[in-house]
């Protein structure tokens, strides 16, 4: 059973009306300075999203940051705003049938078994993967790699073997193997980053040798919007006979893959960055594999059978959630993935392209302003990171916060890559669909204004700089 | 644009404070950093005959939160006592700031107020 069909609440049958693609275009919206006019108008022509219409849909937006100070949200690296679809369904099971899965033989029970289980169903076709068991929900894309480092590491990894990350990834993608490796004399290898942030696939053929047994990448850096060609390296990798995880926290909202077809061993992703609420995300393992991973959690619904003495597990995923899981979550990660798949996926990525390319145009003119990351925008998502000067980027957020744009600012959970990139922090502006050509104008006179507040009062000083400072400073994109 | 956390006493004192810089021989050095932010601070202390605080360099590199409330700190406790230093309260660095600051903020804030009292702890267990 569809969720959708469960909801009763016109309210919510509205905003899914509205939040319908048009072929409207975004070319009503007001545009702010006429830097990059010509891109940005190309950009409108390649996008069929009625952007207004979806605005429409993410109440956050209707907020002002401060009186007259309308909220730019370009930290959806982060996190993602939550459409109202998402919001309703979670009331809807709070509200209507707010019961515990799995065991409740009564009509709400039943109703939200089937509302939970449905999501698997939905995350499965959003993947690209047939058989729905093997969607495994967890806390969020760190519990998820935690969870193939517990299970599938002690259990498979032994002295000598060898495990390979790139310097893109998150701290989730690290520490978790960090920890396995310290335990199990295992070694953690690196593949190196080209100058300009993307992966170099003759370093990872390098790293590759028969002790390898696993190499964890991320579909999309949270940093430098690099893309790793995943096609590619799953070929390489399982060439050796090695398995592959995927980080998709980052890549998921943004470019849909089918994971099946490109024969994926593990992919993890978090419920908020694709539009829905925190506490939930996946794993999605191969069959063969969950069959064989011992349970890491222990307690009710992941156990058939239970003696004084011992427990006979349940089968996959279920073997996999001990406790009552997440329910409302869950529940509203299938209203997101129902929201997400309204919309044409060439439509988004189109979109997006034209919202980078802006950003890349309008900030590539403030002077003493590096993007890092790749110069060729086809190898990148909707990311852009940045240093200004010896600025340091938490005072560009806190002063961006004053326009009300929303940013992150700092290591942004990948100090390695920091490390790699020769920088103490930088400060990131991250599109998702909700975006405008416009707001990116605004982000860029803010950022003018803020240099100018700088350099006036810097009185030919240079900002204090870390004495340290080897900087890999990349070319503007 | 006004913002009273960016005014200009506070952007001097991060671009051209007084006490930025080293002393020839310190009698207190404390360093810190804060590596969620990448700050960090370098503090050297002089002592006169009478034991207080004759001068006060510093060194580091962060936002302007960090290393201003690092020079506004160190002209208030140049010919402060030892014990006088080790009364100094975060709500006093705040002060100096002349703003309240968010509590992510704060850490930035009191980064030289954390290697200034390392270096004025009493001998004993090291303070963080």
């Amino acid at each position: 059973m569809d969720l959708t069909e469960m909801k009763a609440d016109p309210v919510h049958q509205a905003e899914r009306r509205s939040g319908s693609p048009s072929r409207e275009s975004i070319d009503d919206l007001p545009q702010a300075g006429a830097a990059g006019g010509k891109r940005q108008a190309a950009a409108h022509q390649a996008s069929g999203l009625n952007v207004e219409e979806i605005r429409a849909a993410f109440p956050a937006l209707r907020q002002e940051v401060s009186p007259g100070v309308p909220l730019i949200y370009i930290d959806s690296a982060a996190t993602s705003l939550k459409p109202q679809q998402v919001v309703q369904a979670v009331l809807d099971y709070m509200t209507i049938y707010p019961a515990n899965v799995h065991r409740g033989l009564h009509t709400l029970s039943e109703r939200a078994t089937e509302a939970f289980e449905g999501v698997r169903d939905k995350v499965a076709r959003l993947l690209g993967v047939e058989d729905s068991g093997q969607i495994i929900f967890t806390r969020g894309t760190t519990e998820a790699i935690n969870l193939v480092a517990q299970s599938w590491g002690r259990a498979t990894l032994k002295s000598g073997d060898a495990i390979v990350l790139s310097e893109l990834e998150h701290h989730s993608n690290l520490v978790p193997w960090q920890m396995l490796a310290r335990e199990r004399d295992v070694e953690l290898k690196y593949v190196e980053l080209t100058d300009d942030a993307r992966l170099d696939l003759d370093a990872l053929d390098a790293a590759l040798t028969d002790r390898v047994r696993l190499v964890a990448v991320t579909g999309m850096s949270n940093v430098t919007g690099t893309i790793p060609p995943l096609e590619r390296i799953v070929e390489m990798v399982h060439a050796r006979g090695a398995r592959v995880l995927v980080d998709a926290a980052q890549s998921l909202p943004h470019q849909r893959l089918n994971f099946g077809r490109l024969g994926v061993d593990f992919l993890a992703f978090s419920g908020h960055k694709l539009f829905g609420p925190t506490g939930i995300g996946v794993l999605y393992g191969k069959r063969e594999l969950l069959e064989a991973m011992p349970p890491v959690s222990f307690g009710g619904s992941m156990v058939v059978r239970v003696d004084r003495q011992r427990a006979e597990w349940n089968e996959v995923p279920w073997k996999f959630e001990a406790g009552t899981p997440p329910i409302a979550e869950a529940i509203g990660l299938g209203a997101a993935i129902d929201f997400l798949s309204q919309f044409s996926a060439q439509d988004l990525a189109d979109h997006e392209r034209g919202l980078l390319t802006h950003a890349h145009d309008v900030l590539g003119q403030i002077a003493s302003l590096r993007i890092l990351g790749p110069a060729d925008l086809e190898q990148k998502g909707a990311i852009v990171s940045f240093t200004m000067g010896g600025t340091h980027p938490h005072d560009l957020a806190q002063l961006l916060d004053r326009h009300g744009i929303a940013i992150r600012a700092g290591h942004h959970c990948a100090m390695p890559l920091h490390v790699r990139l020769g920088i103490p922090a930088s400060a990131r502006a991250s599109f998702s669909m909700y975006n405008t050509i416009a707001e990116i104008d605004r982000l860029g006179v803010a950022l003018e204004s803020i240099r100018l507040l700088f350099r006036r009062h810097s009185h030919g000083q240079v900002a204090p700089r870390p004495a340290t400072h080897a900087a890999t400073e990349f070319p503007n994109g | 644009m006004d913002d009273p956390l960016y005014r200009e006493e506070i952007l001097d004192h991060y671009y051209s404070s007084p006490h930025r810089g080293h002393l020839e021989s310190p009698d207190l050095v404390s360093d810190l950093d804060n590596p969620l932010c990448g700050d960090e601070i370098h503090l050297e202390l002089s002592l006169g005959a009478d034991g207080r605080i004759e001068q006060v360099r510093f060194d580091g590199h962060g936002c302007v939160i960090s290393q201003a409330a690092t020079s506004l700190l160190a002209d208030r406790v140049e010919g402060a006592t030892l014990d006088e230093v080790r009364h100094i309260t975060p709500v006093d660095v705040v002060k100096l700031l002349g703003v309240t600051l968010s509590p992510t903020r704060m850490k930035c804030g009191l980064l030289g107020w954390k290697a200034l009292q390392n270096a004025v702890a009493e001998p004993g267990p090291a303070r963080e």
